[in-house]
C-alpha cells in the first residue's frame, strides 16, 4: 500500500467513530462556556489539551469552582491512559524523526490508537504512520469544528439552562462503557462514594480520596479475582 | 474564576497531557509498561469518572441532597438506566436533560 493509499485507509476507518465525536466535540463546547470560560478560551483548550474527557473534567472543576491544582491534577489522572497507548504504539512510530514522534503525540486519542493498532495487527501491507495521520487529522478537525461549533451555541444559550448537567450525563455514557468486568465496578462504586462522602473536606480533598481510593479497590478487587501464580505457571 | 487562572490551567493541563502522551514514544521506546502499572492504570476511568459525576448529581451548592426535590438525582438515575439499556451517548444526555428540564417545570 502507498502512503497516500494508507493516509485514506485510516481516513476511512475513522469515519464511523466520527459519528460519536461530533455531539461529544459539541457538548464540550457548550458546556466549557456555560460553566463560564471564555469564547477564545474555550477553543485555545480545545486546541491546545485535545483530549476531550480531561476538558469536560476541567469544565466539571472550574463550574463547581475547584482549585487550580486539583482541576489540573484531576484533568491529568484521567488521561495517565495516554501513556498505555503511548507505550503500545510506540514501535512503530520508531522510524520517525524528532518533530514528527511530538506531532503523533500530540494526536494521540483514544479512537485514533484503537482502530491503528488493529489494522497495524491484522495488515502488514499498511503504512503505520501515514495510516495514523490519516485518521488522526480527520479527527482532530471534526473536534475542533464541533467544539467550535458548539461554543458558538452555547453562548447563545442562557446559564439558567443548566446545560452544564450535560457533564455528568456524557460521563455516564461513558462510564457504562467501561464497566464491563467486577473490578471495574467496584473502582467505580468506591471513587464515587468516597468522592461524594467527602465532598465537603477542604482543598477537593474529597476528589481527591475518591479517585485513588477507587483505583485501589479495583487494584485490590482484579488481583484478588486472579489465580495465584503457581497455578499460572502450571 | 479569573481568565488569568483559567489560561495557566489550560496550559498546564496541556504540558502534561502532551507529556502523558509523548512518553513511551519519545524516551522510552524499547520499554513496556510494568504490569502492576497496567492493571493500576486500567481502573483509572471508572474511578475518576465515577468519583466526578456521583457528587456532581448528589450535592446542590455544596449541600447534599438526597430527595425528590433534587432534580439532577432524579434525572441522573434515569439517564443511569438509558445508558445501561443503550449505550448510547446521544440518548443518555437527550433523557436526562429532558426529564432534568421536566422536574425543573414541576419541582
Amino acid at each position: 500500500m502507498t502512503r497516500r493509499e494508507s493516509f485514506w485507509a485510516g481516513a476511512r476507518d475513522i469515519t464511523p467513530i466520527l459519528m460519536g465525536i461530533m455531539p461529544f466535540g459539541m457538548i464540550s463546547g457548550i458546556t466549557a462556556v456555560n460553566v463560564g470560560i471564555g469564547q477564545g478560551m474555550a477553543m485555545l483548550m480545545s486546541v491546545l489539551v485535545f483530549a476531550g474527557a480531561s476538558q469536560l473534567v476541567a469544565y466539571q472543576l472550574i463550574g463547581s469552582g475547584a482549585i487550580s491544582f486539583v482541576i489540573v491534577y484531576t484533568a491529568l489522572v484521567v488521561n495517565l491512559r495516554f501513556v498505555v497507548y503511548s507505550a503500545s504504539i510506540a514501535p512503530y512510530f520508531k522510524p520517525l524523526s524528532t518533530p514528527w514522534k511530538w506531532l503523533y503525540a500530540y494526536l494521540l486519542t483514544d479512537q485514533g490508537y484503537a482502530i491503528s493498532l488493529i489494522r497495524f495487527r491484522e495488515d502488514e501491507s499498511v503504512r503505520p504512520t501515514w495510516y495514523y495521520l490519516g485518521a488522526s487529522v480527520l479527527l482532530w478537525v471534526t473536534w475542533q469544528v464541533f467544539s467550535a461549533l458548539g461554543i458558538f451555541l452555547g453562548s447563545a444559550v442562557p446559564a439558567h439552562w443548566g446545560l452544564d448537567f450535560a457533564i455528568p450525563l456524557t460521563f455516564m455514557a461513558v462510564l457504562v462503557k467501561a464497566l464491563d468486568n467486577r473490578p471495574a465496578i467496584i473502582a467505580a462504586l468506591i471513587g464515587g462514594l468516597v468522592a461524594t462522602v467527602a465532598y465537603n473536606l477542604p482543598m477537593n480533598l474529597g476528589l481527591i480520596a475518591g479517585v485513588l481510593s477507587g483505583i485501589l479497590a479495583g487494584y485490590w478487587a482484579d488481583s484478588a479475582g486472579r489465580p495465584r501464580r503457581r497455578e499460572d505457571a502450571s | 474564576m479569573a481568565a488569568s487562572t483559567i489560561l495557566w490551567i489550560t496550559l498546564a493541563m496541556a504540558v502534561g497531557t502532551f507529556l502523558l502522551r509523548l512518553s513511551f514514544i519519545q524516551f522510552f521506546a524499547d520499554r513496556e509498561v510494568p504490569p502492576v502499572l497496567q492493571r493500576i492504570l486500567r481502573y483509572v476511568p471508572s474511578a475518576a469518572v465515577s468519583a466526578i459525576i456521583l457528587p456532581a448529581i448528589v450535592y446542590t451548592n455544596g449541600v447534599p441532597d438526597v430527595s425528590f426535590g433534587n432534580e439532577r438525582l432524579l434525572a441522573g438515575i434515569l439517564a443511569l438506566f438509558v445508558a445501561m439499556r443503550t449505550k448510547s451517548f446521544p440518548l443518555t444526555v437527550g433523557a436526562g436533560m429532558a426529564t432534568f428540564w421536566l422536574l425543573r417545570l414541576f419541582i
